[in-house]
């Protein structure tokens, strides 16, 4: 606050309505999904018709299909889940080797090297895509005729969604992770192999331990972002959908208020991901 | 000292190290995207013949569909940055200036929630809260605003409204955190040499923040331009993004030179708004990008 900056009346009235409006605005869609799961009616739209569990429970006998017994939507949030898996696992991996590289190595090209790993960052997702896709088919159909080999997996599929989507969230946990890795006291790994550590001994009991908050914290976004992606996944996709092409699909044709459902439960898991990065947050501070 | 134990297992560990970045780098981005470039220069003669041409390109220009999505999707994706930055930027400066302590902490995490749901459900809430049977025109007739309900699903209105609410968190942050830089003193001292709110603001606070307005105009223009889940699911079948072209010659028609040309136009205009706005802010890439 600028206690000395001349803020006349009108001006403290318009901030305040001002912020108010901004709030509404960002949490009126939340809030009329959220809603509209417990309405009993067989469209998400209004009057209200009374509360309901049906979209979260409903089965056959009751005429309504509830998320729960919705063995389509439930199969996507698992395919969903195995390919956020997946892809945390990879950019994590890649993202620490990254911060060791650029932050531990002295190589020439390493300028050129690191500015080439922030370019993901601004290839619109649609884009990252279709070239993965085209490349992927391009390298598929080379191995057939030369090798004879069915890349399967190199076809529209789960593995080429998570080579999608591990091109660019490599790079938010690159970032992230040498953040962390750049502010790390190298005096401390020196004590210790003053004091007789191998080098192994050294990285497992000093600086990856230093590390951990900056791995989980990138861990968890790449996870959410991941689990989120939209763009690159409808470009990659085969038979399986992950849950947002699948709620896509849906919404296009008029769904029921199952989705409303699904998208309760995943305001319920991102909040608890937020909370649970919150604490490691605070700890990683000291 | 670390070097002790010699150069070679300093140069083996080297290229153990830049062995996945460079997988990552050749083959996921550099390899594919040249990749998609030679696809867009080629033209199918005959079963399985290709030459290379520039009929894919030709037919972009040539076909008025094609150049007007394009030049709609560019417009509005400007809009939709230009206004998200009017919306974001006064949020901006009361979490970073006009409140302090834990009011401003919660004010900035509040800000945030929305986007730790995903734009899918956003849009949903969207499109139960504007179609014709939704929330927002029924409330308008019992207001006695309007008569019938109205269809606000499908307009290009809509679609602003979709790409700035899905575009804020992008802005909200770098601006906060080039803001929250700014020495206030520096503020003080210009209100009392005698300048008055708006010189203040042209002069001392909007040349600080020029890096996080950067870093968030860049950001955003990029994710609008490239935004297909919010453009097609508000914009209906009448108000077309380029995204979904592309998509529609990649996945629906199967022809991926034209997509791949269409792909590699989106690419050249975005980067070329990246490229421009650094110029205009004399800003350098890396720095930009750590920001956001």
């Amino acid at each position: 606050m600028i206690p000395s900056l001349p803020r006349p009346l009108w001006l403290r009235v318009a901030t305040v309505v001002f912020v108010a409006a901004f709030l509404v605005f960002l949490f009126l869609p939340l809030v009329t999904v959220a809603a509209f799961a417990f309405n009993d009616a067989a469209y998400p739209a209004p009057p209200w018709q009374g509360f309901t569990l049906d979209w979260f429970t409903g089965d056959e006998s009751k005429g309504r299909t509830g998320l729960f017994k919705d063995q389509e939507l439930m199969g996507s949030i698992l395919t969903s889940l195995l390919v956020a898996a997946w892809v945390t696992l990879l950019s994590v991996v890649v993202g620490t080797t990254n911060a060791f590289l650029m932050e531990r190595m002295r190589f020439r090209g390493q300028g050129l090297l690191s500015l080439m790993m922030l370019i993901p960052l601004v290839i619109p997702g649609v884009i990252l895509g279709i070239s993965i896709l085209a490349f992927a088919s391009r390298v598929a159909d080379l191995l057939g005729d030369v090798f004879g080999w069915e890349a399967e997996f190199l076809r529209p599929g789960l593995p080429l969604v998570v080579l999608g989507q591990v091109s660019y969230l490599i790079a938010i946990s690159t970032l992230t992770i040498s953040a962390r890795l750049k502010r790390f006291d190298r005096t401390l790994e020196e004590a210790a192999y003053n004091l007789g550590a191998s080098r192994p001994a050294v990285l497992a009991t000093i600086t990856l331990p230093y590390l951990r908050p900056a791995m989980i914290g990138s861990a968890a976004i790449v996870f959410l972002m991941s689990f989120e992606n939209f763009n690159t996944t409808l470009m990659l996709v085969g038979a399986d959908s992950p849950l947002t092409v699948m709620m896509y699909g849906r919404m296009r044709d008029g769904a029921t208020p199952v989705l409303n459902a699904v998208s309760v439960f995943l305001m319920v898991a991102s909040a608890a991901i937020a909370l649970l990065l919150m604490r490691g947050g605070a700890q990683g501070r000291r | 000292m670390v070097e002790a134990s010699g150069t070679l297992t300093r140069r083996l560990l080297l290229w153990l190290l830049l062995a996945p970045a460079l997988v990552w780098l050749l083959g996921l981005i550099l390899l594919p995207h040249l990749d998609l470039a030679l696809l867009s220069f080629r033209e199918r003669t005959g079963p399985g013949e290709y030459a290379y041409s520039l009929a894919q390109y030709r037919t972009f220009f040539a076909e008025p569909l094609y150049w007007d999505v394009f030049v709609r999707t560019a417009v509005i994706s400007l809009i939709a940055t230009a206004i998200t930055l009017l919306i974001a930027f006064p949020i901006a400066w009361t979490i970073a200036k006009l409140t302090q302590g834990r009011v401003s902490a919660l004010l900035f995490a509040v800000c945030l929630i929305p986007f730790w749901v995903s734009e899918t459900v956003r849009t949903l809430g969207w499109m139960i809260l504007l179609r014709e049977t939704g929330v927002l025109p029924g409330v308008l007739v019992s207001l006695g605003v309007t008569d019938a309900p109205v269809e606000m699903l499908y307009r290009d209105a809509t679609i602003l409204v979709g790409l700035v609410y899905t575009s804020l968190l992008f802005m909200v942050v770098p601006l906060y955190s080039s803001l929250e830089s700014l020495d206030d003193s520096l503020i003080e001292a210009a209100y009392d040499l005698g300048g008055n709110g708006w010189t203040v603001l042209r002069t001392i606070v909007i040349p600080h923040a020029a890096p996080g307005i950067t870093a968030g105009c860049i950001v955003v223009f990029m994710l609008t331009l490239g935004n297909y889940l919010t453009a097609s699911l508000l914009g209906g079948k009448n108000s077309l993004w380029f995204t979904e072209q592309i998509y529609t010659q990649f996945i629906t028609r199967f022809n991926w030179e034209q997509g791949a040309a269409f792909g590699f136009l989106l690419l050249l205009l975005s980067s070329l708004m990246v490229w421009i706005g650094l110029r205009l802010s004399g800003q350098k890439f890396a720095d930009v990008m750590s920001r956001s």
